[in-house]
């Protein structure tokens, strides 16, 4: 079966700099795979790298069978990226946004329907304008968008990030489901203990390269955590 | 690209209906420049009537800078040129919402500040056919320009001061037009505004075609 992600050697430049320096990775269709390094590393170029929003200069990338080096904007309908920023319109309310991007991406209505109750923002929140929300509603708009969008691809960063215990373990949940669904998950996180306990693989970015962590190359993956095994 | 478009320029405009910003900040901005030129040439009516679409143009194009700057400040925050890369829209699909809803705005202004001549500088508008038609096309031609120049300056710290400077000097042709269409309907001898009209419609078309051929390399470097 072709890889969700194959990237063999691949360079992206982010100004002058190298953030990705000849990386190297490969992620199986419904795989989850946790990115870890320190800050700088190279995490955020990577998962932008795979959304085609930041080009490939020297290698080889392809993604979900599309070669960013040829035609990167063909592979940006099929992913969602959950970036540090939240893509969201303040002046809008948070069933507005959901819906605008939503249709942007020619889904159902009832996506939209099914992505907020989700999220528990199908209640009261759903009419609040997004520049009343605070961080961690506006974090679950963000995945409500993801969710209605229906992805091939999830490409999220620090996704934990702002959200408080409950939330946490929605994320996770969803990371869960979404696996099951047989979407494929490229994660990085600095919660590594929450973080790896939905993935089924680690790699570590470190200077623009990506190597499996100890023990746990691509050959040796760690397994999910079965959510329903105590 | 035309579903697109729709869905871009509904949301603009619903973003506009929520803040209002045309309404109590754009609009009331024409009417004082219309105002502060009426005081200006207070003491001679006459060379006010005869500078009527002239000053209707400079207080719309003052307008139109606000009102494209406005448009393109609500995609340049917190991830959303990311999310317009990834959204699946067409590139020029959101480049003709953005024309779209900029020029709904701006026929709503114009609509006011020409019942501003008619109240303020006592302009009599003989040909309202070719006052209409010359409007549209150089709102359409001014819309297309400012979204072209918008994208292009959005993602630079200095966006708000660029702006001006790069539209300016690609908006003089089409004010010229639209001032000398606007001339011949007021006062004028119609038949040669429709000459204008037509040079008109030409830019709005080229401004058009060249924000359609370049919005997406635009909207990728943005």
């Amino acid at each position: 079966m072709e890889p969700a992600v194959d990237l063999r050697g691949a360079v992206a430049l982010v100004g002058r700099f190298p953030a990705l320096a000849g990386a190297d990775l490969v992620v199986a269709p419904g795989e989850v795979v946790l990115l870890q390094g320190p800050n700088g590393a190279g995490k955020t170029t990577l998962l932008r790298c795979c959304a085609g929003l930041v080009p490939v200069v020297d290698g080889m990338a392809s993604v979900l069978g599309c070669d960013l080096r040829v035609d990167r904007r063909r592979v940006r309908r099929r992913v969602g990226l959950l970036a540090h920023a939240t893509g969201l319109y303040d002046e809008l309310t948070v069933e507005a946004n959901v819906v605008f991007w939503a249709r942007a991406a020619g889904c159902d209505p009832t996506d939209v329907e099914v992505a907020l109750a989700r999220m528990g923002l199908a209640d009261r929140l759903r009419t609040v304008e997004v520049a009343r929300l605070s961080a961690g509603p506006r974090r679950r708009t963000s995945l409500a968008v993801l969710l209605a969008r229906r992805p091939e691809l999830w490409l999220l960063d620090e996704p934990h990030a702002g959200l408080d215990q409950a939330g946490r373990d929605l994320v996770d949940g969803l990371i869960r489901d979404a696996a099951a669904a047989g979407v494929t998950v490229l994660l990085s996180s600095h919660e590594l203990e929450r973080a790896a306990a939905v993935s089924d693989r680690q790699v570590e970015v470190v200077g623009g390269h990506v190597r499996p962590v100890d023990g746990d190359g691509p050959d040796h993956p760690v397994g999910r955590e079965d959510p329903d095994v105590a | 690209m035309w579903r697109d478009a729709l869905l871009v320029a509904g949301k603009d405009l619903r973003i506009e209906a929520r803040t209002r910003v045309a309404l109590n900040q754009v609009a009331p901005f024409a009417v004082l420049v219309l105002l502060l030129f009426a005081f200006a040439f207070d003491s001679d009516r006459t060379v006010l009537r005869d500078a009527t679409p002239g000053l209707f143009w400079v207080a719309v194009l003052f307008s139109a800078l606000l009102a494209v700057q406005r448009a393109f400040a609500l995609e340049a925050v917190d991830g959303i040129p990311d999310a317009l890369r990834l959204s699946g829209l067409s590139p020029t699909g959101i480049f003709l919402g953005k024309v779209a809803a900029v020029a709904a705005q701006l026929i709503v202004l114009e609509a006011l500040l020409g019942l501003g001549v008619v109240v303020l500088y006592d302009a009599r508008l003989d040909s309202p056919i070719l006052l209409v038609a010359a409007s549209v096309a150089a709102t359409l031609g001014l819309a297309a320009v400012g979204c072209l120049y918008g994208i292009l300056a959005a993602g630079q710290k200095v966006a708000q001061t660029l702006l001006p400077l790069l539209l300016l000097p690609a908006l003089a042709p089409l004010l010229l037009a639209a001032t000398q269409a606007w001339s011949a309907g007021v006062d004028g001898v119609a038949s040669e505004g429709w000459r204008w009209l037509a040079l008109l419609v030409l830019f709005a078309a080229a401004y058009l075609a060249a924000g359609l051929a370049t919005f997406g390399i635009l909207l990728d470097d943005a």
